[in-house]
């Protein structure tokens, strides 16, 4: 039988760990730049490439970013925290061990809530803690695959970039669900300014636990682990692959195995990676060569102050204060750079409503298809601005003014200019429309004889012809005025 | 009239300052010196002959220009656990032989600076793991007062070297007596200092919360002179004390009329203890109260727990520390078909057996299951040693006990005995855990071997340990030298 | 009396390659050594807590400020094996 027949009869337990690069200007525990695409091991030194000898500090602002990533999440701060080592061996971590912590992270105690289709929920945070990135590896040899490379190479640029680990409770309860946590959780974090959040990039990863249960039963069933989900979307795909498997097993009784399974983007299904047999053993103790961390509550309550507008508060604002629909509110109240982008076009003195429906519509749209982020759009708050404007003057037909907008994402110049260099202005002036319409008149008779018959609407097919010789830019209204006019019954 | 390699750092400073010799002189008389007996003593693992004269020449410029410091111009060694930029280092161990740091310790830039001149890197158990020197992947260090004896460990090499002239002074470490022990197997002062009192940023980690950077000098003055140079926070230790430099020589010779003198009675009842040794520091302790000083007995009750504390938190530790000799990034590899081969061949030929002992007993130790009753007791125990001390201090202003229980034993004696050579640290490791300062200088002669007598003082508190050790050295005015000494400098 | 180690398990995850001698030796010893190190055990200590540091010191921490590190010539100088400008080492099996 098919999944999707009984798919109202289980319900997936969720849960994920992401891992966030912080967009400090040094290392968490040396000097050296945290840069993304340098030549290999260029921005690296004694400390982060673990030569002997060597001792690591921590990097206070990355501590100050991490506070601030606790408090957006409502986690309790805890007065006293210590870095422990993990250790095991791999060759792109340069001590073999990573620094990172145990039994007592920096925050803890959160919460995040999502909106999934309409309605709330409110996912629980474990634990926000602090270590060090690894370096990079690449797999060389004659096929790509890890399993076959006859060699590997180690990149240590990344060896040491303060890497921030978010673990939410098993809360999340479906994979839209997962998507509209990991959607807010990168919202909040652009919000704060303290990573790039680019998931293509590995400054944003995330592993996810997943077990299935039947509805409304209470133990969970076995836990799998999935790991090599590069982005969103594919968090989402690869979960509902899991969940539909292990649904397929529950109902064909097929036990399921407690291990973690590898994410393969181009088939968007799962894989067997490692049995957890082997259980890892990291020994964990303490750091001894790093000192505990006890922020202090009036540094904390200074940066509790100083905290941004989160996303859930910005969306609320917009749609009371702009009185724009969830839709609108979740497209450019989302993240940062689209609520600023809005909020400066509507301070430009246009009209918030058509601002919000030309961003988050048009303009989301060819952002979207370009695959490159509004950054990197050449519109900026001044073009939405001038086209609404345009479009209510009614120099511009909407059809006009979509025109106009696509121009300008390509080209960049006002919109102005583009509407004269395109003729795109709409023209409502009965003495330049004369001469067209008299034009389609001779060449129509047919629809102008239905009409004089009586046959009223007629006239659509002679308004037709005139906008399609206007290039649109004709007013129909106007047209259809002219038009009986000239063919005014005896 | 001794030569000048045989004369103290500070009868030199100002033979320098007033121009009666030159640092060219004083260093090729050490020079000369090593020419003379490493052979026979192999103190010495990497010479450092060019760079040396060059930093005579540079200290010869600051002497005519005035305002040179105290260790201006005097030659220095270091053990070869300390990282010299562009100087092979190798912590006396195979896995490290070809390795060349790209940077200096704290300590010797510090020193570095202040016009030091050094002539080489001293020869120490392989990652100071040892209190014989036998276990240096090079080879053994002869004591200079009978070359068939052991130097003590782990910084024989820097002890031999001082007690045989072949460097003024020289820096060790000291994790669990590696500085005092060898100092008084080898008849000079070894003062290790407060925990953090000097970085240990650049020092080779053997077992982080417990290494310190140690002194061997002629007498206690130099002995302060030169931990003068080196102590002070360092950026690049976040462990280092926050006290900000200052003289060490300061009050040095204040005296001991009315000190309060501890004496930890239930040590000399220590099985093993050598009866020469007890007979000798007895008589350093008549001595003291001969001076003026107040002797009275104290109590360490956990004390007897300290050594097996230490042979826990050490390994644990250790096998944390040890884990980036891989093969990667430095050092020798032994290759593999995969990574796991290679790691497991370079490390199994890499490390001797003394590493690998204590690198398997620390893993274990952390391993899952036994964490809480190994390192997590052990940890506890240390606690309590700590509050030992404090409650003596309460009553005292300066505990004392005989360095090492025996004089300098046979090479080869003990090898094949790890717990009987790890019961030569036995009086020594307290004050390793406890972080205190320490220093052993020579009290007397027992079968014609120096004997050390150690002072421990409260956490911070150098300047009355260096105070009673110095009143107690004028008084003693131990004057013997090694026969080979007499042999070469008649 | 101290466990008998599980000296391959040990070795393993210590990454040490051991002969049959070392094995058979190290495991004697080092059971000799536990035996003694377990004397931690008899003392009383629930309620102490444990010490990482002789100086308890807190929040030391450094500024965001760019410093100089190695060149590329200096970061791989001392490396066994390079190619690309990369550390090389064989090939990696998944495994614990
Ligand atoms: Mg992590
Ligand atoms: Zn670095």
């Amino acid at each position: 039988m098919s999944a999707a027949g009984t798919a109202t009869d289980v319900e997936a337990v969720i849960g994920l760990e992401c891992h966030v690069e912080l967009s400090t200007r040094t290392k968490m525990f040396c000097g050296c730049r945290n840069a993304f695409g340098a030549p290999p091991n260029s921005n690296v030194c004694p400390i982060c490439l673990g030569h002997p000898g060597t001792m690591p500090v921590p990097n206070r602002t990355a501590i100050e970013y991490i506070v601030r990533i606790g408090l957006a999440l409502d986690c309790r701060i805890a007065p006293d925290s210590l870095f422990h080592r993990k250790n095991y061996f791999y060759p792109d971590m340069p001590k073999n061990f990573q620094i990172s912590q145990y039994d007592l992270p920096i925050c803890v105690d959160g919460h995040l809530d999502v909106q999934v289709d309409g309605e709330s929920r409110r996912i629980g945070i474990t634990r926000v803690h602090m270590e060090e990135d690894t370096g990079k590896t690449s797999h060389a040899g004659t096929t790509g695959r890890i399993a076959q490379a006859e060699y590997a190479l180690e990149d240590y640029n990344r060896a040491g970039v303060p890497l921030v680990e978010v673990v939410s409770e098993p809360d999340i309860r479906s994979p839209e669900e997962a998507r509209a946590y990991l959607t807010e959780l990168r919202a909040v974090l652009q919000t704060l300014g303290v990573s790039d959040v680019r998931m293509e990039e590995g400054s944003l990863r995330c592993d996810a636990n997943i077990s299935v249960r039947p509805v409304g039963s209470v133990e969970l069933g076995t836990k799998v682990e999935i790991k090599n989900m590069n982005s969103i979307r594919s968090v989402e795909r690869a979960l509902r692959f899991e969940r539909d498997r292990q649904r397929a097993a529950l109902e064909s009784g097929e036990p399921i195995a407690q291990e973690t399974r590898h994410y393969d983007e181009n088939t968007g299904a799962t894989s067997s990676m490692r049995s957890k047999e082997f259980a890892f053993d990291y020994r964990y103790f303490p750091e001894p060569d790093l000192t505990p961390l006890e922020p202090e509550p009036a540094w904390v309550e200074e940066i509790r102050a100083a905290l941004p507008e989160l996303p859930a508060a910005r969306r609320a604002r917009f749609e009371t204060e702009y009185g724009l629909s969830p839709q609108q509110s979740g497209v450019v109240g989302g993240q940062s750079d689209w609520a600023s982008f809005f909020e400066d076009a509507v301070a430009l003195g246009a009209d918030a409503p058509s601002v919000a429906n030309w961003t988050a519509g048009d303009l989301a749209a060819l952002v979207n298809e370009s695959g490159d982020g509004l950054g990197a759009s050449k519109v900026t708050p001044a073009h939405i601005a001038d086209l609404v404007r345009l479009v209510d003057d009614g120099v511009l037909s909407s059809a006009g003014a979509k025109a106009a907008l696509a121009e300008a994402f390509a080209s960049g110049e006002p919109i102005e200019a583009i509407v004269e260099a395109k003729g795109l202005r709409q023209v409502s002036d009965e003495g330049a429309l004369e001469s067209v319409i008299d034009e389609v008149i001779a060449e129509n008779p047919g629809p102008v004889q239905q009409y004089l018959g009586g046959k009223d609407g007629a006239i659509n097919a002679l308004v037709g012809p005139v906008m399609k010789k206007t290039k649109g830019s004709a007013n129909p209204a106007v047209v259809q005025e002219i038009l009986r006019r000239r063919l005014a019954r005896p | 009239m001794p030569e000048l390699c045989d004369r103290t750092g500070h009868e030199l400073a100002s033979l320098l300052r007033d121009g009666t010799t030159s640092p060219a002189e004083v260093l090729e008389s050490c020079l000369a010196r090593t020419a003379a007996l490493d052979e026979r003593l192999h103190a010495i693992l990497t010479p450092t002959v060019d760079e040396a004269r060059a930093q005579a020449a540079g200290a010869e410029d600051r002497l005519r220009s005035g305002g040179a410091s105290a260790v201006a111009g005097i030659p220095l060694a270091l053990k070869d656990v300390l990282c010299t930029s562009g100087i092979r280092t190798t912590a006396g161990s195979k896995i490290l032989e070809p390795y060349v740091p790209p940077y200096d310790c704290t300590a010797w830039a510090r020193l570095k600076d202040a016009g030091a001149v050094l002539v080489g890197k001293t020869n120490c158990d392989e990652f100071a793991m040892g209190s014989s020197n036998e276990n240096s992947a090079f080879g053994p260090v002869h004591n200079p007062w009978a070359t068939d004896l052991v130097p003590g460990g782990s910084s024989g090499g820097s002890a031999a070297a001082v007690a045989a002239g072949q460097a003024v002074w020289a820096l060790g470490t000291d994790t669990g007596g590696s500085v005092r022990q060898p100092a008084a197997l080898c008849g000079v002062v070894g003062l290790k200092p407060t925990y953090g009192r000097v970085s240990r940023y650049g020092l080779i980690a053997f077992a982080s919360s417990l290494d310190h950077v140690g002194t061997l000098t002629r007498d206690v003055r130099d002995a302060a002179t030169l931990l003068s140079g080196i102590a002070g926070f360092d950026p690049l230790d976040a462990t280092s004390l926050p006290d900000p430099p200052r003289d060490f020589t300061e009050g040095i010779d204040g005296g001991v009329r009315g000190l309060r003198v501890g004496v930890v009675e239930d040590w000399l009842g220590v099985e093993g203890t050598q009866p020469g040794v007890r007979d000798a520091f007895h008589a350093a302790l008549d001595r003291l109260d001969g001076l003026g000083a107040a002797v009275e007995p104290v109590k360490l009750p956990h004390a007897d727990f300290a050594l097996s504390a230490y042979y826990l938190i050490a390994p644990a530790e250790a096998s944390s520390n040890l884990a980036r000799y891989d093969g990667v990034r430095y050092g020798l590899r032994v290759d593999g078909d995969d990574v796991v081969q290679m790691n497991m061949r370079t490390r199994g030929s890499g490390f001797g057996d003394e590493v690998k002992r204590r690198i398997m007993l620390g893993t274990y130790a952390l391993s899952a299951g036994y964490y809480d009753a190994y390192y997590g007791q052990a940890q506890k125990v240390r606690t309590l040693v700590i509050r030992d001390f404090e409650q003596a201090f309460a009553g005292v202003d300066v505990v004392v006990a005989p360095t090492s229980p025996t004089t300098a034993f046979r090479i080869g004696e003990r090898v094949d005995d790890p717990l009987a050579m790890y019961l030569s640290d036995v009086f020594t490791i307290p004050a390793d855990l406890a972080g205190i300062p320490a220093i052993s200088i020579p009290c007397g002669l027992a079968d014609g071997l120096p004997v050390g007598f150690q002072v421990m003082g409260a956490l911070r508190d150098e300047a009355t340990v260096l105070r009673a050790a110095f009143a107690l050295e004028q008084d003693l005015a131990f004057d013997a030298r090694p026969p080979l000494v007499a042999e070469v400098a008649p | 009396m101290a466990v008998p180690i599980d000296v391959d398990h040990v070795a393993r995850l210590a990454r040490l390659e051991l002969t049959p001698d070392e094995r058979e030796r190290f495991g004697r010893q080092l059971a000799q050594i536990l035996e003694h190190a377990e004397r931690v055990g008899q003392v009383a200590a629930e309620d102490v807590p444990p010490t990482s540091h002789p100086l308890p010191r807190s929040n030391v921490l450094r500024d965001d400020e760019p410093r100089d590190g190695l060149t590329h010539d200096q970061a791989i100088a001392n490396a066994p094996a390079t190619e690309g400008g990369m550390f090389r080492v064989p090939r990696i099996v998944e495994q614990g």
